[in-house]
């Protein structure tokens, strides 16, 4: 099966969601590019408000994501509380 | 004539400073909060002792009772240093201010209940006094305290107060005139109510252990008083007249619960470190709890009447379950 995947710019707010989707995803494969940051995970993988409030610090809105996300691939299913990519088969 | 193009990939030769990357174990990008806090206050080489204190060093764990193998654990789980501290408060101030003006611009205190009025005149104004005092308590933590991990955000819980107090003042401005802060400076100073209030406020100022002073202030008083203001009076006040003292006081609403998180998340490290610890702070809690709520009885009543008992109840047992989950032993 194939993976799932999402990049975002590297930035000090990003690193938070990217921590947040590295411990919330046993799978994850980290790949850090000058600017930029992939994260593979097989599957499936899930990004989680909670885990991503802890690392930052504050409330987090999920859709603030949005402002340092560059691409991604998988099909989404998103709530208030967690952004999850698939591929729904 | 033929040009190659080809991307070079420049790796960093570290990711952050040496004294970080060992705190976190390996060499990897740390937050700006981390980089900006851990290690910062000068341990070493302080060549002479402070003249008005021969006993201790400029900096000295051995200012407070409690004893910490490292201070930094103190982490604030809000993440504050200077940067995301001034925005973090920056956006909290612009919803303030528009509410002062939304308050003003609609002449919602000329209108306002004439009771209602009274009752937030002489509840809320002298309560910029304690604020006073907490923004001396907050300095003094950061003066004498240990670990920049602890002594920043205690200043800026004291930078907070003063930003406190001048709400309050505004407040009083708006629902009143000059002659209301002159009164709440009277009342502070002589009504039988406000003097115990006044006693402890002054006492917590000359408290030399710095820990103590934080149990006392940030997490009693603070806790307590701000339970009790906030949410008790405050919803009493809005059932009576409609919610233009609650807009008045949003701020400091807002501030309890953020300062809140972060004296639970101190109290919960330090009480975690030792068993002496545990019972050190178990002990102070207790201490303080008492005197703040004996102090704010009579105030409560001043606001609340017959209710006001109740409601200081259901304030100080908020911040017992508080305490309580952050490991502390609480006897009722």
């Amino acid at each position: 099966m194939s993976n799932v995947f999402i990049a975002f710019q590297k930035n000090e707010e990003s690193r938070a969601i990217v921590n947040a989707i590295l411990a919330d995803n046993p799978g994850a494969i980290l790949n850090e590019q000058p600017a930029m940051v992939k994260i593979d995970v097989p599957r499936r993988m899930v990004i989680r408000k909670s885990t991503i409030e802890r690392e930052i610090g504050r409330d987090f809105d999920l859709q603030e994501m949005q402002v340092h996300l560059i691409t991604m691939s998988g099909n989404v299913d998103e709530t208030d509380d967690e952004f999850t990519l698939a591929w729904h088969q | 004539m033929q040009i190659d193009l080809r991307t070079v990939s420049i790796t960093p030769l570290r990711q952050t400073y040496n004294h970080v990357a060992e705190r976190l174990g390996a060499d990897k990008p740390a937050s700006r909060y981390i980089e900006g806090t851990m290690d910062v206050q000068a341990t070493h080489n302080f060549h002479y002792r402070p003249t008005w204190d021969p006993e201790h060093e400029l900096f000295d764990p051995r200012r407070t009772r409690l004893v910490m193998k490292d201070w930094y654990a103190l982490k604030d789980p809000r993440q504050l240093y200077y940067g995301t501290y001034t925005q973090a408060r920056a956006r909290m101030q612009e919803v303030a201010e528009a509410d002062f003006e939304f308050v003003e611009s609609r002449g919602l205190a000329e209108r306002f209940d004439d009771d209602a009025r009274r009752t937030a005149l002489d509840f809320y104004v002298p309560l910029r006094h304690v604020a006073w005092g907490a923004n001396m308590n907050g300095a003094y933590q950061c003066a004498y305290g240990y670990g920049t991990a602890i002594t920043q955000p205690c200043l800026y819980a004291g930078m907070d107060q003063l930003g406190i107090a001048q709400y309050l003042t505004r407040l009083g401005l708006l629902l009143g005139n000059q002659g209301d802060l002159e009164a709440g400076k009277q009342a502070w100073m002589q009504a039988p109510a406000w003097q115990g209030l006044r006693r402890v406020v002054e006492d917590t100022w000359v408290l030399k252990d710095w820990f103590e002073l934080f149990v006392a202030q940030n997490v009693a008083l603070d806790g307590i008083l701000f339970g009790l203001a906030y949410k008790e009076v405050d919803q009493a006040i809005s059932g009576k007249a409609g919610p233009t003292v609650s807009m008045l006081t949003r701020f400091q609403a807002e501030w309890a619960q953020d300062a809140a998180k972060w004296a639970d998340a101190v109290i919960k490290t330090a009480a975690a470190e030792s068993a002496e610890n545990k019972a050190l702070l178990g002990q102070w809690y207790a201490h303080w709890r008492g005197r703040v709520q004996e102090a704010l009885l009579p105030v409560a009543e001043l606001a609340l009447g017959a209710d006001g008992a109740a409601a200081l109840d259901r304030a100080v047992a908020a911040v017992d379950a508080r305490m309580h989950k952050a490991g502390l032993a609480i006897s009722a």
